[in-house]
Formats: C-alpha cells, sequence, structure tokens
C-alpha cells in the first residue's frame, strides 16, 4: 500500500515537471495558430500567422538554415584536424590550445562581435555579407566539435591501431580516412548537432555582426516579438522547429555506423 | 603452408634515444636467420620493445644505426612498406570493421580484387578456427578470440617476417597456455621469420629458437632456450630465466663448505665463494643416507607432481628443492641435502 502510494507521488512529480517544460511550447505553438490569441482558442484556428512569416521571414530561414551548414562545414574541415592533432600530441602546448579554444564560449558573445567589428567592420564587402556572421558562428561552435571529437579520439588507442594499419600497409591518408574518421564517427555526430544547433539559435553575437540584408532567424524572431503581433512570432517559432528538425533527424540518420557482411565462398578449396 | 617468402633481418649498431634523453637501447647488432623465431625477453624497460619497433620501423634508431632485410637497408622505410605483420599486445584490431574486414584490410589496401580477398579470408579465418566470428564486431570477441583475428589480419598479408609484441599478455594463465600452444604451431608450419617480444620466460623457452635476453638497453646473453638456462653468461640472466639457488661459502680440498655444512666436489675451483644451482640439482636425502648438508623446512607447497621446498640453510635467501610428491614434508623438518655438482655455476 504504501510503496503504490509513493509511486503515485513520483508519477505525480514527474509529470508535473514534464508540463512545466512542455505546456508552455504546446502554448506557443497553438498561439501561432489561433486567430486571435488574447480571445483564445475560440477565435478559430487559422494558418495565416505562418504564410506571414513564410512571406516575411522566409529568407532570414534559409540564411539561418545556410549559415549553419556552412558552419558545420568549416568546423568538420578545422575541427576534426585539431582534434586529431590534439590527440596525437601529449604537450603541455598541446593542451594550453585545448583550453584556449573554448575561450569564445566563454567571453560574451557581445564581446566577440565588438572585437570583430572593431577588428574587420572597415572592410566594408566582409561587413555585410553573411560570411562575417559565419566567422563569429565559427568562433563560437568551433570549441564544441574539437571537444566532442577529442573525447571520442581520447578514449580509443589512437596511436596503436594507426600502427596496426600501418604495418598492413595502409599510407597516412588511408589511415587517416579508414581508421581515424570511421572510428570517431560518434564525436564528429555529437559534435555536428552541436554546431548546427548552437549556430541555428545563436542570437547575442548575431544582434551585433548582422546587417539588415543579413538578418538570421533568431534576429528575425527578436524582431517578430518587439515589433509584430504576437501571433506572428509564435507563428515563426513554428515554423523554426519544422525546419530544424528534418535536418538533425537526416544528420542522425547520416551517422548510423554500418558494417558490411562477409560472404564466405561456396568452396574454398580452389 | 608455406606461402611465405621469409627473410633475414639483420641490426647494425642500431641504439635509441628519446626525445627526453631516456637511452632506451645501446647500440645493438644483431642478426636474425630466415624462417628463425627469436624471442626477446627482459623485464619491463629492458629495450625489448623498443628494439621490436626499430626492426618494425616504428621507431626510428639514432644516427648510424641501421636495419637490413636480406640485407637490404631499409633504415628509411617506413613501416608501410617493409611488408612485415605486427601483432600488437593490446590487439589494435579496428573496431569499425568487422573480423572479417579487419583480416581483409592489408589485402585491400594491396588492391587484391575483392574475390581473392575472400578467399584469402577464409583461408585465414579457417586456419585460426574462428569461421563462425566472420561477421562479428571486434567489441563482441573475448580476448583469445581477438588474438586470433590479429594473427590472422597479421599473417594474410603474407608478410616477409612477423613481429609479435607481448601477444599473451593481457590474457589469463590458461588460455595463455593454449594460445602458447597454437603460435608455436603456426610459426613452424609458415616457416616464417618471427620475432616475439615477452617478459615472461615460459613463454620465450617455449617458442624460441633462440633467446635474446635484454637488461638495461643492452643484451645480457643470446643462445638457444637449453643454452641460455644451463650456462647463463651472467647473474641476471641466471636470476631471470627459472628459479636459482645461491650458497656462499669456500673451497678447501676439493669441498665446498658453507652454514649449511660440507658439499663434496672434487672439480671444484679454488676461488669459488658462491655456488649456483637450479631446484633440479638438489634433492632431499633418503634416511639413513650420509649427508653434510643440513636445511630446516621453512615451508611445503604441494603441487600434486611435486612438493616444491622451501629450504633455510643459514643463507639470505632459502633453498628451493623440487621433491617428490609420495613423502609428507611439515615445516620445522630437519632434511639432509644432496646436490648433483654436474649442475653447479659460477658466475
Amino acid at each position: 500500500m504504501r510503496t503504490k502510494w509513493l509511486f503515485n507521488l513520483q508519477l505525480a512529480f514527474t509529470l508535473l515537471v514534464c508540463a512545466f517544460l512542455i505546456v508552455p511550447v504546446i502554448l506557443s505553438i497553438m498561439a501561432g495558430l489561433t486567430v486571435n490569441y488574447l480571445v483564445g482558442i475560440e477565435s478559430g484556428l487559422t494558418l495565416r500567422w505562418v504564410m506571414e512569416v513564410w512571406n516575411g521571414y522566409r529568407n532570414t530561414i534559409f540564411l539561418s538554415i545556410g549559415i549553419s551548414l556552412a558552419c558545420l562545414v568549416v568546423t568538420l574541415l578545422i575541427g576534426i584536424p585539431t582534434a586529431y592533432v590534439l590527440a596525437r600530441r601529449q604537450s603541455a602546448l598541446a593542451r594550453a590550445i585545448e583550453e584556449l579554444l573554448v575561450m569564445p564560449v566563454a567571453v560574451p558573445g557581445l564581446a566577440t562581435a565588438l572585437a570583430l567589428i572593431v577588428t574587420y567592420g572597415s572592410l566594408s564587402g566582409f561587413r555585410t555579407s553573411w560570411a562575417f556572421i559565419l566567422v563569429g558562428h565559427v568562433l563560437f561552435t568551433l570549441p564544441f566539435m574539437v571537444r566532442s571529437v577529442l573525447a571520442v579520439l581520447m578514449a580509443i588507442d589512437l596511436n596503436t591501431l594507426e600502427e596496426g594499419a600501418a604495418s598492413l600497409g595502409a599510407s597516412w591518408w588511408r589511415r587517416f580516412r579508414d581508421i581515424v574518421l570511421p572510428n570517431c564517427r560518434a564525436g564528429i555526430l555529437a559534435g555536428s548537432l552541436m554546431v548546427v544547433t548552437l549556430s541555428m539559435g545563436e542570437f547575442n553575437m548575431t544582434w551585433l555582426l548582422h546587417t539588415p540584408f543579413t538578418k538570421t532567424l533568431p534576429v528575425g524572431l527578436a524582431d517578430a516579438y518587439a515589433s509584430l503581433r504576437l501571433e506572428i512570432g509564435s507563428a515563426y517559432t513554428l515554423v523554426f522547429f519544422l525546419m530544424i528538425m528534418p535536418l538533425l533527424l537526416a544528420l542522425q540518420a547520416f551517422a548510423q555506423p554500418r558494417l558490411k557482411k562477409f560472404v564466405a565462398e561456396d568452396d574454398i578449396h580452389e | 603452408m608455406s606461402d611465405i617468402n621469409p627473410m633475414s633481418i639483420a641490426l647494425k649498431t642500431c641504439a635509441k634515444t628519446f626525445a627526453d634523453g631516456t637511452k632506451a637501447l645501446e647500440p645493438l647488432d644483431l642478426s636474425i636467420n630466415a624462417g628463425e623465431t627469436v624471442v626477446f625477453l627482459g623485464p619491463s624497460g629492458c629495450g625489448k620493445t623498443t628494439t621490436l619497433r626499430i626492426i618494425a620501423g616504428l621507431e626510428e634508431p639514432d644516427a648510424g644505426g641501421q636495419v637490413l632485410f636480406d640485407g637490404q637497408d631499409v633504415t628509411q622505410t617506413p613501416i608501410e612498406q617493409r611488408n612485415v605483420g605486427m601483432v600488437f599486445q593490446s590487439y589494435a584490431l579496428f573496431p569499425n570493421m568487422s573480423v572479417a574486414e579487419n583480416i581483409g584490410y592489408g589485402l585491400k589496401i594491396r588492391k587484391m580484387p575483392s574475390s581473392q580477398i575472400r578467399t584469402r579470408v577464409g583461408e585465414m579465418l579457417g586456419m585460426m578456427q574462428i569461421e563462425k566470428l566472420a561477421n562479428r564486431r571486434i567489441d563482441q570477441l573475448s580476448g583469445g578470440q581477438r588474438q586470433r583475428v590479429a594473427l590472422a589480419r597479421a599473417i594474410a598479408v603474407r608478410p616477409r617476417a612477423l613481429l609479435l609484441d607481448e601477444p599473451l599478455t593481457a590474457l589469463d594463465a590458461k588460455l595463455r597456455d593454449t594460445l602458447r600452444l597454437e603460435i608455436d604451431t603456426l610459426l613452424r608450419s609458415l616457416q616464417i621469420t618471427a620475432i616475439y617480444v615477452t617478459h615472461d620466460q615460459a613463454e620465450a623457452m617455449a617458442l624460441g629458437d633462440r633467446i635474446v635476453v635484454m637488461e638495461h638497453g643492452r643484451v645480457a646473453q643470446i643462445g638457444a632456450p637449453r643454452d641460455i638456462y644451463q650456462k647463463p653468461a651472467t647473474r641476471f640472466v641466471a636470476d631471470f630465466i627459472g628459479t636459482m639457488n645461491r650458497l656462499n661459502g669456500a673451497v678447501r680440498n676439493g669441498v665446498f663448505t658453507c652454514r649449511a655444512g660440507d658439499l663434496p666436489w672434487p672439480e671444484a675451483p679454488a676461488d669459488a665463494s658462491e655456488i649456483l644451482f637450479r631446484p633440479e640439482d638438489i634433492r632431499v636425502t633418503e634416511s639413513g643416507e650420509a649427508s653434510r648438508l643440513q636445511g630446516t623446512i621453512a615451508s611445503a607447497f604441494f603441487l600434486g607432481d611435486r612438493t616444491r621446498l622451501f629450504v633455510e640453510v643459514g643463507e639470505k635467501l632459502p633453498l628451493v628443492v623440487e621433491s617428490t610428491a609420495r613423502r609428507d614434508f611439515s615445516r620445522g623438518e630437519q632434511i639432509g641435502l644432496a646436490i648433483d655438482p654436474r649442475g653447479i655455476l659460477i658466475l
């Protein structure tokens, strides 16, 4: 009797916590779909706000997806080799670099953005292009890629695996391609998810770096909340969800490991 | 089976100093015949693994050192072009590949057509009796199975030499015995040049055509297992291989006198002050047999086929005596001892 009572209490508490987290999401989605939020759901459901967001802010969505994917490509190209080198070198310098890489995460985004503007702001072609935002995002997300790949590389005995491959005749490039990359797949996936989601949602640095022509999704969202109806802001969030979920699922699926099956020959004896 | 073309290996004044200044290996000259199995034996830090890695091409010897394969200088050749098979203590199997893919990897690198790779991998799986594991992932294998896969992978490419770095150290004792036998059979049937690194003297004795005993980056002795055991060149070798008993004393008129008593020894050199002998060269005398050597049993271990006695004779260390399992020994018992003079060594 007593255990059942305890179980019910735990269940109630768990549901309460879930509700606390999920209800705002549902409310926000509903707000984006109701005709008039102040009147409530009785005013009816509509896709009008979603369409308005689509027509007015479509470009910010595509820009955000574009920047986050570009950011992913750059962090993959820089981050994996960096992690590889850091994993192979045990020197104090390597450890220092590892720590320094995390600095852009600790420093407030606004400060990083200001530093970028002060340094490169006068290069007008660069300042007004989306690449300017990309640089900020790469600075901010790179440590997440390096750290997650490095963690995986440190967990496997990378040196011995490479020596094993080398003894079988594999050149440096073959070893990197056949052994190093596949074995840090989990780290690359974790890092990629972090990079894409962080870049997609990054606001405080982007808010300073953007220009009216390079508005990203979170900046547009802030605009919408500040200057338009609440319904539009909520519809915006809904669109954001719909855009990012397939992207993240695709990333997951892409990183699934596959083993090839060995089929023994019927006649081995020849 | 002998589809492998074995090669001879020679090291010429190969030394190794690490970046931090540690001298891992003093200049070493060594030649290994084609088809021979040589075991590098020694405690950790003696330079045995470093020597193996120099032969493999994973370490470069200090300037002046040379590695020759069949008389050809390969010192500057990287490991991937040396065509040597390696088996590592940690196996170094690729976790991203199945067992069959691991074994076939070296063949894929050599651009062998996939049908031939399949045939060769099948052969290897059969040879190591692991056919059923072909599609397993590495993390689904036991230690012994991993070791078999590692061997199959190294041999699949028909290397000119097989280098094994403490391949059995990570396994438990029973499995170690089984695999030791398998490796021995394998090396004999392949007739491949093999270098085997270990710190286990029983492994070294069982596998080696010759044993290279190393200490502090130097070779202490090179020889057949029997020579190393029966005629150790230094005290270190004598102690490291098998068990060695010591008695301190002095020789007078063909009798060696020590605290335990007198040992008649006609050929005794006049200046012998310490004698060494193996446990099998000393025995407990029968009751009624005259004996001038006495000792007290400190402990007796019944091992089934024999009894191992530790006998106190007033020396720093008790003598180890292998005795019959038929007689009952008890601690504190006084016994007479007899030493076979043919087994006595002076170093």
